[in-house]
């Protein structure tokens, strides 16, 4: 099945790659739709397969086994699910997923809360608020990594703009703000940052919800004389909801998978408080060459992320309902 | 858009909250932007202004971080240098003031190209392939066809970690290992997903019929694609390469994971410009700052579509 299946679609992929579309339509003018669906759609798919599935059913194999990348010629042995239990029994791994569920719990929060009382000031149509809105989204549109690399410059206590920001004025000397090297403040530190990069996102999503709401629901309840309070409760929060979990969806899913910010920012230090699952990942893969073990947690994660993804648009499904 | 404004005419927002609002929102777009024109003003220091304290704001601009980003250089004795002939060129002049001399160009520019040719190549490759799948996706019946949209989506859920393990072997096999060719490729497979998503919806509101009467006067399903669905769908088309193009520009777990020198992007090699006693912090900032420019650019140029972009046209209006 797979021999046929993936020679059909190297024909397909071969065929749009040699002509032009006017020479394809000479050429095909018989050709069925259903032909012409496979041919456009096959190039797209078989990517995916190649470069998404197979190194993903590749890391379900690798993870039955004590294969390491760094000694490729090593004998390669089946360990059943000793891999999987290992991982499931190692208190580090834990951590990294409490530190991890930590970031996503508090980014979630502060995202949320400040994106839609963004989206909901904006909504009011001020002057000018098309050019400051374009302006509060330049930071979701820049590179985690290298704005990361140069918050770590910010935050630095000695020369950083940000400890000598607070300290004027908060008072505290700039010495005792060591953002990156205490171990209470260097999980804030990534907070502020994602915070800052990315509430534009999630505003913008609630801005996309807040005008969605159609005006006369507003006017309606102008007439029963509904207090701007009570419209913000019944109206635009319960309407605004499903786009501001959608929002959270998002964001949840990519800071599941946070690792640029972090590794430039902190390296998961000091100690291992920042120490994220992608880093903890990173250092099993490429660190200890534990291939197997790895792979064995990166299918944890993945089936976790999608298992809670699920569960979630489930609930999003029945919010859009209501 | 207009009909909107006009119909809010029972409960346009008072004057006064107009005011607040618009205060409040000015205030968080300028604490925003404060790291930005940080990076920038970091970027025109000398290296001492840079680290000075308390932070300097007003300082005499220099251009030593960007012809330090641009060169090694090696330290020289003063005698050696005052022996050299004239300097050619700021670079030159503000280099030797350090007592030292330029060696060669660095490795910034041929990085930057990189990103270039791997961020373009493959937006270019994802569009043209989530057109075509799009447009699939949108017309014809296909087997599975929302289980086949859904497992597109789900290949976004992995960690690029978790992938980058078997890419890394799979590559290392197939001779990809830190080529252009195997990024332009990884950076594709992880596009399309994107494109195909929002292309559909974009294609999905363009009526069938333009196409029907197209082929009812003679043409074949291919030429009704090719000149009457395409030029409909510019919009979306460019609004789905400049996201494309944006998340290649940025990426940096699997070019960090599988780059090592000839096929390095800017990201991983930004924060990797030392100097002389730690990072060169004028340098880096000067990097960022070229590094930043192409994507502000799309940024003013693309605000009209980030909303559609970014919830994956969830939202209809």
């Amino acid at each position: 099945m797979t021999i046929s299946q993936s020679s059909i679609v190297e024909k397909a992929a071969d065929a749009t790659a040699r002509a032009t579309p006017s020479s394809v339509a000479r050429r095909v003018r018989g050709l069925s739709d259903r032909a012409i669906a496979w041919l456009f759609i096959a190039p797209a798919i078989t990517l995916l397969l190649a470069i998404n599935i197979f190194p993903l059913l590749w890391a379900v194999y690798l993870s039955f086994t004590n294969y390491r990348a760094n000694r490729p010629n090593a004998p390669v042995l089946g360990v059943g699910f000793g891999n999987y239990q290992r991982v499931l029994n190692d208190p580090d791994i834990w951590q990294a997923m409490q530190t991890t569920a930590h970031f996503v719990f508090w980014t979630i929060v502060l995202q949320t809360v400040i994106g839609f009382t963004l989206a909901y000031l904006i909504d009011r149509k001020f002057r000018g608020h098309a050019f400051w809105t374009t302006i509060i989204l330049i930071p979701m549109m820049l590179s985690p990594a290298v704005v990361g690399n140069f918050w770590r410059f910010l935050y630095e206590p000695q020369i950083g703009l940000f400890a000598y920001a607070v300290s004027l004025v908060t008072g505290i000397p700039t010495s005792d703000i060591q953002m990156l090297g205490n171990v209470t403040l260097a999980p804030w530190a990534i907070i502020i940052v994602d915070t800052w990069m990315w509430t534009p996102y999630v505003m913008l999503i609630c801005l996309a919800g807040l005008r969605s709401i159609p005006d006369y629901i507003y006017e309606a309840a102008e007439v029963d004389r509904a207090s701007p309070w009570r419209q913000f409760w019944s109206i635009t929060v319960p309407m605004a909801l499903p786009f501001i979990m959608l929002a959270v969806l998002f964001r949840g899913i990519e800071n599941f998978k946070m690792f640029d910010m972090v590794t430039l920012l902190t390296g998961g230090g000091p100690g291992s408080v920042t120490e994220v699952a992608s880093i903890t990942l990173k250092r099993a893969a490429f660190e200890s060459w534990a291939t197997g073990r790895a792979s064995a947690f990166a299918i944890i994660l993945f089936v976790a992320v999608f298992g809670l993804a699920n569960i979630y648009v489930k609930a999003l499904n029945k919010v859009k309902q209501r | 858009m207009s009909a909107a404004n006009s119909a809010h005419s029972v409960v346009e927002p008072s004057l006064s909250s107009k005011r607040i609002a618009g205060t409040i929102v000015v205030l968080y777009a300028l604490i925003t932007l404060i790291p930005l024109v940080w990076i920038f003003l970091t970027s025109i220091k000398s290296p001492p202004d840079s680290i000075s304290y308390p932070p300097k704001i007003v300082f005499t601009p220099s251009l030593e971080g960007y012809c330090n980003l641009f060169t090694t250089r090696t330290r020289q004795t003063p005698d050696y240098i005052a022996s050299l002939p004239a300097p050619v060129g700021t670079c030159d002049e503000v280099t030797r003031k350090r007592n030292m001399v330029i060696a060669g160009p660095s490795n910034f520019l041929p990085r930057f190209v990189n990103s270039l040719v791997i961020a373009f190549g493959s937006t270019f490759l994802a569009v043209f392939l989530g057109t075509l799948a799009a447009y699939g996706f949108s017309r014809f019946k296909i087997p599975l066809a929302d289980d086949l949209m859904f497992f597109i989506l789900s290949t976004r859920m992995m960690p690029p970690i978790a992938v980058a393990i078997p890419i890394y072997l799979m590559y290392r096999e197939l001779g990809l290992s830190d080529t252009a060719l195997g990024m332009i490729l990884l950076y594709t497979a992880v596009n399309v997903s994107l494109a195909v998503w929002l292309l559909k919806g974009f294609i999905d509101e363009i009526p069938r019929e333009y196409e029907e009467a197209a082929m009812i006067d003679g043409y074949t399903r291919l030429q009704a694609f090719r000149k009457v669905v395409l030029p409909q769908a510019t919009t979306g088309i460019a609004a789905t390469a400049i996201f494309c193009l944006i998340f290649a520009w940025n990426e940096y777990a699997f070019a960090a994971l599988l780059t090592s020198g000839e096929a390095q992007t800017a990201p991983p090699f930004i924060p990797t410009i030392i100097g002389e006693g730690g990072q060169d912090w004028p340098a880096v900032a000067a990097g960022t700052t070229i590094f930043l420019i192409p994507i502000l650019v799309f940024t003013i140029l693309l605000r009209k579509q980030l909303l559609r972009g970014i919830t994956f046209g969830a939202v209809r209006k």
